[in-house]
C-alpha cells in the first residue's frame, strides 16, 4: 500500500478511535471528573508517563514477556515434538489419541491451583502454565503439518534407511518449518493472554499483577495506562511475528489466503 | 474402515488405562507428595462423594449457568452488532480497524476495569465473560459478511430486498461455517473467564472451590474439580460440533 492511499483509507480508521479519546477528554474535563473507576485520556497519559520514569511497568513488562517467551518456547517445542511423534507413528497416535481429547479441554486456568501448590508464587510457575496451556495446540497443528508431508518423501526416507533422527531433519523438519512457525505465531499471542491472566488470578509478578494493584490502589488513571500498555504489545508482538512470517514464508503466507 | 475404527478404539482405550496406570504408579511411588498430586483412585473417590450430596454438583450448575449465560449474551451481541458492522462497506471501514486493534487485548486484562466499575459481583464476572466471549462472534461475523460473494449483492438490488432481507437470507446463511466456528471457540473462552472470574470474585463455582481446595491443600477435591472442567469443555465443544455439522449439511451437498 503506497503512503497516499494509506492516508486515504487510514483517516477513516483513525475517526473512530480519536473522536473516543476526544469526546473522553471533553466529557472528563466539562463534568470536572474524580472517580476512583474513570480517568480522562489526558490523566491516563500522564499517569502512563509517570510508570514508565520510574521504571515500575518496564520491569513489569520484561518479566511478563520473559514468561511468556520461555512458556511459549517451552510449550511449542515440546507439543511440535509429541506431535511429530504421533504424526509419524500411527500406533502412538491410535494410542495416544482418545487421552490427549480427553486432556485437551481441561481450561488452563484449572491447573493454576495446582502448579501454585506444587511451585508457589513466582515465574518458574507461570511459565509452567504457561507451557502446558500452549502444549495441545501444537500437538494438534505439528501433528497435522506431519500427516501433510508428501508421501514420498517418507517412501525417500524409508528407502534410504534413515534413522529417526535423520529422518526428523532431513525430511520432516524442513517440510513443516513454515506451519511449526504458524504454530509459534499463534502460540505466542495466546501464551501473551495467558501469562496476564495468571499474574491477574494468583502470581504477584508483571503486567497483570501491575493493573491489578493499580485497580485495588484506587488509581484508574494508572489502571487504564496499563491496559492500553498490554493491549499494545500484544498488537506489537503479533504484528512483528505476522512481519516475519512474510519474510521467511512468503509462499505460505500467500497460501494463507489473505 | 470398520474394522480399522475398532482397532482405533481399542488402542485409544489401551492408552487411556495405561495413562491412568502410569499415573497411579507415579503416585504409589511417592514420586510427588501425595499431599499436591492424589492418585486416580483418591480423585474418582472425590468426585463421586462431591457429586453425589456434595457440594460439587451445586458449584458444577453455578460455573455452567455462568459460562452459558455469558456465552449467549455474547453471542447475541456478538452477531447483531457484527451483522450491523459488516452489511454496510463503510461501517467496516470505519469500525473495523478499530476492532482489530482491540481485539489482542487479553480478556482478562479487562477484569481489574469490571471490578472497578462493578465490584466483586455476579454482574462483574458475567460482564467479563461476556466482554472476552464477543470478540471471535462480532469479527467472524464482521469478516464472514465481508467475504460474501459481491454477485449475491448484485442479486439483492436486483430482487429489491430490503437491508434486513439481505442480513437474514443471504449474508447470515454466507457466514454461517464463521459464526459457527466462532461460536465454540467463544464457549472455550467463556468457560476459562467464568473459572478466572469465580477465583477473583469469589462467587460459588468451580473457580471457587478448586482455589479453596488448593489453599487447603485438600488435593483430591482439587483434581475433582478439574475433571469437571474438562469434562465441561469436552461435552461442550462435542455439543457444538454436531450442531455446527447438522447446519451445515445444506453446504456439503450443495457442492
Amino acid at each position: 500500500m503506497s503512503a497516499a492511499a494509506l492516508l486515504k483509507s487510514g483517516w477513516r480508521a483513525a475517526l473512530l478511535p480519536v473522536a473516543l479519546v476526544v469526546v473522553a477528554q471533553v466529557a472528563a474535563t466539562v463534568s470536572h471528573l474524580e472517580s476512583d473507576s474513570l480517568a480522562s485520556p489526558f490523566d491516563i497519559a500522564r499517569a502512563f508517563v509517570s510508570v514508565i520514569a520510574d521504571g515500575s511497568l518496564l520491569r513489569a513488562t520484561a518479566d511478563t514477556l520473559k514468561a511468556a517467551a520461555v512458556g511459549c518456547v517451552l510449550g511449542v517445542g515440546g507439543g511440535s515434538f509429541l506431535g511429530i511423534v504421533l504424526g509419524l507413528s500411527r500406533i502412538a497416535d491410535d494410542a495416544l489419541d482418545l487421552t490427549i481429547e480427553l486432556l485437551r479441554p481441561i481450561p488452563v486456568v484449572a491447573l493454576i491451583p495446582v502448579v501454585m501448590m506444587l511451585l508457589g508464587f513466582g515465574v518458574e510457575m507461570e511459565i509452567v502454565i504457561i507451557a502446558l496451556g500452549l502444549l495441545w495446540p501444537a500437538v494438534v497443528l505439528a501433528r497435522a503439518a506431519v500427516k501433510e508431508v508428501e508421501p514420498r518423501l517418507m517412501e525417500v526416507s524409508n528407502m534410504l534407511q534413515l534413522s529417526f533422527i535423520a529422518r526428523l531433519t532431513k525430511i520432516v523438519l524442513p517440510a513443516i518449518l513454515p506451519q511449526l512457525f504458524m504454530s509459534l505465531k499463534l502460540a505466542a499471542g495466546y501464551g501473551l493472554v495467558v501469562a496476564v491472566t495468571v499474574e491477574i488470578t494468583a502470581n504477584p509478578l508483571g503486567l497483570g499483577y501491575g493493573i491489578m494493584m493499580a485497580q485495588q490502589a484506587l488509581r484508574p488513571a494508572e489502571m487504564f495506562a496499563y491496559l492500553i500498555w498490554i493491549g499494545a504489545i500484544g498488537w506489537l508482538v503479533s504484528a512483528a511475528l505476522n512481519a516475519a512470517q512474510r519474510n521467511f514464508f512468503p509462499a505460505f503466507v500467500k497460501g494463507e489466503g489473505r | 474402515m470398520r474394522h480399522l475404527s475398532l482397532r482405533k478404539l481399542l488402542l485409544g482405550i489401551g492408552g487411556l488405562v495405561l495413562f491412568i496406570l502410569v499415573w497411579k504408579l507415579v503416585t504409589d511411588a511417592k514420586l510427588v507428595s501425595p499431599i499436591f498430586f492424589p492418585g486416580p483412585e483418591r480423585t474418582y473417590a472425590a468426585l463421586v462423594k462431591g457429586l453425589s450430596g456434595g457440594a460439587l454438583l451445586q458449584q458444577t450448575l453455578q460455573t455452567i449457568q455462568r459460562m452459558l449465560l455469558g456465552w449467549l449474551l455474547a453471542s447475541f451481541v456478538g452477531i447483531l452488532l457484527g451483522a450491523l458492522v459488516g452489511i454496510s462497506k463503510r461501517a467496516r471501514a470505519f469500525i473495523a480497524p478499530m476492532l482489530e486493534l482491540l481485539r489482542p487485548l487479553p480478556a482478562s486484562a479487562m477484569i481489574p476495569v469490571a471490578i472497578a466499575f462493578l465490584g466483586f459481583s455476579d454482574h462483574m464476572v458475567l460482564v467479563v465473560i461476556a466482554f472476552g466471549a464477543l470478540w471471535p462472534m462480532l469479527l467472524a461475523t464482521i469478516h464472514g459478511f465481508a467475504a460474501m460473494e459481491p454477485r449475491l449483492y448484485e442479486v439483492s438490488q436486483v430482487l429489491g430486498l430490503s437491508r434486513l432481507e439481505v442480513i437474514w437470507k443471504l449474508a447470515l446463511p454466507s457466514a454461517m461455517p464463521m459464526i459457527l466456528a466462532s461460536l465454540r471457540l467463544g464457549l472455550t473462552i467463556s468457560l476459562i473467564l467464568a473459572v478466572v472470574g469465580e477465583m477473583l470474585a469469589s462467587r460459588e463455582g468451580l473457580g471457587q472451590s478448586i482455589l479453596a481446595a488448593s489453599r487447603s491443600f485438600r488435593s483430591p477435591d482439587l483434581f475433582a474439580g478439574i475433571v469437571i472442567l474438562g469434562a465441561i469443555g469436552l461435552v461442550g465443544s462435542r455439543l457444538l460440533s454436531i450442531a455446527e455439522r447438522r447446519l451445515l449439511r445444506w453446504q456439503a451437498t450443495s457442492r
